[in-house]
């Protein structure tokens, strides 16, 4: 079998699906219409607006107005955290592992006032729930953590978390919010929000297949959320701007295709694939997995290779037409790598070492083979020239 | 984000390996920054005049990313064949030059595998000083290699 390009980094961004593309179409120079204006080109426009919105609502299991559209997750997060704490007041709990878009925003509440606490994983790239619960204090307004790791694939307890904070919240006067970046996890795990008990909740589409520039949070309506734009009446009030129309259209048909019977073979399979890569890799001397065995999502796999650096690791795969991502500060364009790993308690100079490969519903399991035949190959030629042995 | 010359330079390095039984070497970077090289050189002596002795084999040894291996290959291929007071004086400009420069983030490989050339001369002139030192003791003599020793120190230095 012929080989040309193997895309293993579906972490980063995800092929739009043709059905979602064919969704997408006639929502560009047919059906263009303004979904705010009130002639017959909003009215279509609204239509197919409110049905999307629905579709989203279902799948959350929330009301539809409790859906707001956004250009992706990082404005979706920048909203619920700068929302909550728009006066820079008051205590913030999150991790020390999130996504930048949550980390930066968080840091940058920090230097304006507000409490930021950043619990700390454990070694298997898991939050302690019990550390995030006892920080908790009277003037503790929001707590943050993310559903699933983007770069070590790790599945916090959120469902957890979510249910303890609610029965701390029937004794307090000041209701502590609690808000999940699921952007990783929207296609595997559990997604209802009534049994996460979460209050905000972050998607982005184009990690599952749809376009990119479109997100969403689903917002509790009992939070009184503050915009971070303001302009129009759209979105409830909640974000100002003329709606995406043909990425909201996008967006709720990747949605669909995710929680359709189809995908639950698809995630059968690609666990499949992953279990195979991670035992083949495992063999390689000097070999570590990142993050829990189990308790990961099952697309993700994230190792470390003694003596081995990722970016070059990284380069020499693109080479050979495999494309994966590394955690090594080379490749960040900073002088330290991937904060996830050193957060876990990984030391920097093994971090340097680290790759991430993030399978999607298009590869096969003969990918999966020709990866880790040449993977060997490299990692023995980068070792052999290694002044370190 | 590669210069194409960059990326030719991590596909097929130039120099790249070790000597057997090098005359000096140097080492710089370490593990926590993620960067480490090494470089190994054998020297066709200049008795009248050390600093115009030959740099006749070198070879390196790169832990590191596209753009430090690419350094490393560049700076060995420059190096090859010039005397050691051209190394010692290899300047950043012309090493980014040769690989069509590199991102700002990377600017600093190319010292690295400068700082690690010019280790190895300095390696290999101590030694040939040590040497000297040696000599000196024993025969007493010489006031010639005193003050040739003292014009490498002042090159070296830089």
């Amino acid at each position: 079998m012929k080989i040309n390009k193997i895309y293993f980094d579906n972490a980063a961004t995800t092929k739009v699906d043709k059905n979602v593309l064919k969704s997408m179409m006639p929502y560009f120079s047919n059906s263009f219409g303004n979904s705010s204006s009130i002639h017959s080109y909003g009215q279509k426009a609204e239509g197919s607006v409110l049905k999307s919105r629905d579709i989203i609502a279902k799948f959350l299991n929330c009301r539809s107005n409790e859906v707001i559209f956004t250009s992706g997750a990082t404005e979706a997060n920048n909203t619920v955290l700068k929302g909550v704490f728009f006066d820079f007041k008051g205590h913030l709990i999150t991790s020390a592992f999130e996504h930048p878009c949550v980390l930066e925003t968080a840091k940058y509440l920090q230097k304006n006032g507000v409490e930021v606490d950043f619990v700390r994983p454990e070694k298997n790239g898991i939050i302690d729930s019990k550390k995030v619960l006892s920080l908790i204090k009277d003037n503790t307004r929001l707590v943050s953590i993310m559903y699933a790791n983007n770069e070590i694939g790790t599945i916090q307890p959120i469902g957890h978390i979510g249910k303890k904070i609610r029965e701390l919240n029937q004794n307090r006067q000041n209701k502590v919010f609690f808000h999940t970046d699921a952007v990783q996890a929207t296609q595997f795990l559990q997604m209802n929000v009534e049994r996460l008990y979460v209050d905000f909740l972050s998607m982005s589409s184009h990690k599952i297949y749809g376009p990119k520039g479109m997100g969403a949070f689903y917002v509790r309506k009992e939070t009184r959320l503050k915009p971070l734009f303001h302009g129009g009446h759209h979105e409830y009030g909640l974000r100002a701007g003329t709606l995406n129309v043909p990425g909201i259209i996008g967006f709720s048909r990747a949605i669909e295709l995710i929680a359709s019977e189809e995908h639950k073979k698809d995630i059968l399979n690609i666990q499949k694939i992953r279990d195979y890569v991670v035992k083949e890799v495992l063999k390689i001397d000097g070999t570590i997995l990142n993050g829990d065995r189990e308790l990961r999502i099952p697309n993700n796999a994230n190792f470390l290779f003694k003596n081995v650096e990722g970016e070059s690791l990284l380069l020499k795969l693109d080479m050979k037409g495999i494309a994966i991502s590394t955690g090594s500060a080379c490749a960040s364009g900073s002088l330290s790598p991937s904060h996830v790993l050193l957060s876990m308690g990984i030391k920097p100079e093994s971090a340097h070492g680290s790759m991430r490969i993030s399978l999607g519903k298009y590869n096969t399991i003969d990918e999966a083979k020709y990866f880790v035949k040449e993977l060997k190959k490299i990692v023995k030629e980068l070792r052999k020239y290694s002044p370190l042995k | 984000m590669y210069s194409k010359q960059v990326l030719e330079h991590f596909k097929n390095p130039k120099n790249r390996g070790k000597l057997v039984h090098p005359d000096a070497f140097g080492q710089v970077g370490n593990p926590v920054c993620g960067d480490i090289m090494k470089l190994y050189i054998n020297i066709s002596k200049d008795k009248k005049d050390i600093v115009k002795s030959k740099i006749k084999e070198i070879k390196f040894e790169t832990l590191g990313c596209g753009a430090a291996i690419a350094c490393s290959s560049v700076v060995t291929q420059i190096a090859k064949g010039k005397t050691l007071e051209f190394g010692i004086n290899l300047d950043k400009k012309f090493v980014l030059k040769e690989l069509g420069g590199l991102p700002e983030a990377k600017v600093h490989c190319s010292m690295l595998s400068i700082e690690a050339l010019q280790k190895a001369i300095n390696n290999y002139l101590q030694k040939f000083n040590d040497k000297n030192n040696k000599k000196e003791s024993k025969n007493n003599s010489s006031k010639k290699s005193s003050s040739k020793k003292n014009s490498i120190r002042s090159k070296t230095k830089k």
